[in-house]
């Protein structure tokens, strides 16, 4: 169960989105954010979902992977889709009218448009970056990206360097919570039943233990790294130099491409009829 | 002429807990106590004690994670322990001395294998055509080339402590510490490092401190030292350390199985010859004394 977790694991392979330059990726998920927040008509929103589709297809990611990752924020959705079903108001007569409760059609629409781009965006930022960087990688990614910072005083090795073993360390963690779960049960602890309150007191004790083995985690990888002649990025080169290839090139210029492509089916005005129904500008009221 | 690769005068150890005001001196017992101690080059060294006897202090006093209370450490006939020691000459001593811990979970700081091995080279800021060439002999070395690009979390216990060896190896240590490295490991994977452990010495030239509590692991050593309560014990050879069985039932160890087998059987009258350190050696001692007797 807990196992499960995929939100932030790497799976080592070879595919072209492997082989891209963290910092490229890095760029393109940012993009890739824009425009899915920019994506506000049906015809948007089927290119971006294709062009997530394609990512997960050429990633080589198996698409079972992709939906354990999504499971975690099923609440989320839902929630956030019930939100806009019951508090968008629409123009025309209600769908459904129930006491104080008025459903119209723009707040289904909006909901069934709000989760899609939910979906989309984690398929498209855990292809791009988490799936297929691994952590170091990513971390010298961003590192590159932002080390103009350091010229102002900014620790940019150092929050990397937090950054790449807290993603490390998320299964060890992951498999430690489990066992200390497990522990816990065979000892009488139940986790699933009793009030809300009840489950979050029966958490204490995983918690505890969790944190105690961490803090002996972290001095113990703190004194392994010292050994091993870490001392922040002083004097510090890298196996894996980071450069630019013609690859990086093509994934950008695509992306651009459809970015660009994503902001004039939002912005420009245009109309077209599909089923007797008239699509144009605004599709919805933002 | 500097045939100690590490020299130990008179050392000792006590950890300070430096409670602000408190400081009940009297309280304070020693970890470590008139520690001499000379470790020649590429020499196969086991450490054995008890918990809590002072052994991983003593590791760590020579790589410098610990500043000795007294007395001197020279590595490489250089003093650690001058007061004129510099942050840069402190990574010139742990370049050279290795180390590896119990815990393979947490030595590894990188998400795929080969990163995880090339970050010491990293470190030492060696040229990228140097560290790949590093990454690959190590890993050749601890038979892991083919888990390159695998995650660490997805390798059982004994390949997570190869690559952890790997990842010392490729700083090329003269000296390697293996701080009850084999502790948490399953039969096989202890069996797996301790063979790794034996190729770096006798192949590679590497000197090689063993600190467990494993009578097994130690008879194999060149020599064995016995630390107990904080002080030397016994220095020798396995052989000679382990026909003082009295002494060690007395420190809380006990000798590897097989010689204490012998032993007993000794004791009880049996005329048995020969060695029984190891498994293989107890083996045979008892075939020669068994087809002996039935002789008679």
């Amino acid at each position: 169960m807990i196992s499960d977790i995929t939100l932030g694991q790497f799976f080592p392979g070879y595919s072209p989105i492997h082989k891209l330059d963290p910092r490229t990726k890095i760029i393109l998920a940012t993009l890739f954010i824009v425009a899915v927040f920019v994506a506000n008509n049906p015809a948007s929103f089927l290119l971006i979902g294709v062009v997530a589709l394609i990512l997960v297809a050429v990633s080589r990611i198996s698409m079972s992977v992709i939906l354990k990752g999504i499971k975690p924020i099923l609440f989320i959705l839902l929630f956030t889709a019930l939100i806009n079903i019951f508090m968008t108001k629409g123009e025309g007569a209600p769908l459904v009218e129930f006491w104080i409760i008025k459903i119209y059609k723009e707040g289904i629409i909006r909901a069934i448009l709000m989760a899609l781009r939910v979906i989309i965006l984690i398929i498209g930022t855990s292809i791009l970056l988490t799936y297929t960087t691994s952590p170091i990688a990513l971390t010298d990614g961003l590192e590159s990206l932002l080390s103009p910072l350091k010229k102002i005083k900014v620790p940019v090795h150092t929050f990397a360097m937090m950054m790449s073993i807290a993603l490390r360390f998320i299964p060890t963690l992951v498999e430690e919570t489990e066992k200390i779960m497990n522990a816990q049960k065979s000892r009488g602890a139940d986790f699933t039943s009793g009030s809300l309150v009840q489950r979050a007191k029966a958490l204490v004790p995983i918690l505890i233990p969790l944190f105690v083995s961490s803090f002996k985690r972290a001095e113990e990888l703190a004194t392994a790294m010292e050994c091993r002649c870490y001392r922040g990025d002083v004097g510090r080169t890298k196996m894996v130099k980071l450069e630019y290839r013609a690859r990086d090139y093509i994934f950008l210029a695509a992306f651009l491409l459809i970015i660009g492509l994503m902001i004039s089916l939002a912005i420009l005005p245009y109309k077209f009829e599909l089923d007797g129904i008239l699509y144009g500008v605004p599709f919805y009221k933002v | 002429m500097n045939d100690y690769i590490i020299k130990c005068e008179n050392l000792g150890f006590t950890y300070s807990e430096n409670i602000e005001g408190e400081t009940s001196a009297a309280e304070e017992i020693p970890a470590l106590k008139n520690i001499t101690l000379g470790i020649k080059r590429g020499e196969y060294l086991a450490v054995l004690g008890h918990n809590g006897s002072g052994k991983s202090t003593l590791a760590k006093l020579l790589n410098m994670i610990l500043t000795p209370t007294v007395g001197k450490i020279y590595i490489d006939g250089v003093d650690i322990t001058a007061e004129d020691f510099t942050e840069d000459d402190v990574f010139a001593i742990r370049r050279k001395i290795g180390m590896v811990f119990q815990n393979p979970d947490n030595q590894l700081v990188a998400t795929v294998v080969e990163e995880d091995v090339a970050f010491g080279p990293e470190n030492l800021g060696l040229p990228r055509e140097e560290i790949r060439r590093r990454v690959n002999s190590s890993l050749a070395l601890v038979g892991m080339q083919n888990y390159m690009r695998h995650a660490p979390h997805k390798l059982s216990g004994g390949q997570k402590q190869r690559v952890a060896i790997a990842g010392i190896i490729a700083m090329k240590p003269e000296v390697i510490i293996f701080d009850e490295s084999t502790a948490m490991l399953d039969p096989l994977g202890r069996r797996e490092v301790i063979e790794i452990m034996e190729r770096l010495n006798r192949e590679e030239g590497i000197t090689v401190i063993n600190i467990t509590h494993y009578m097994e692991e130690a008879a194999r050593a060149d020599r064995v030292v016995v630390i107990n309560d904080g002080e030397l014990a016994l220095d020798g050879t396995p052989k000679k350390v382990f026909s003082k069985v009295a002494r060690l039932h007395s420190m809380g160890l006990e000798a590897p199985q097989g010689n204490e087998l012998v032993l007993l059987l000794r004791d009880a009258g049996c005329r048995i010859d020969g060695d029984s350190l190891t498994e293989e050696e107890c083996v045979e001692t008892l075939y020669n004394f068994i087809s002996k007797e039935k002789t008679i």
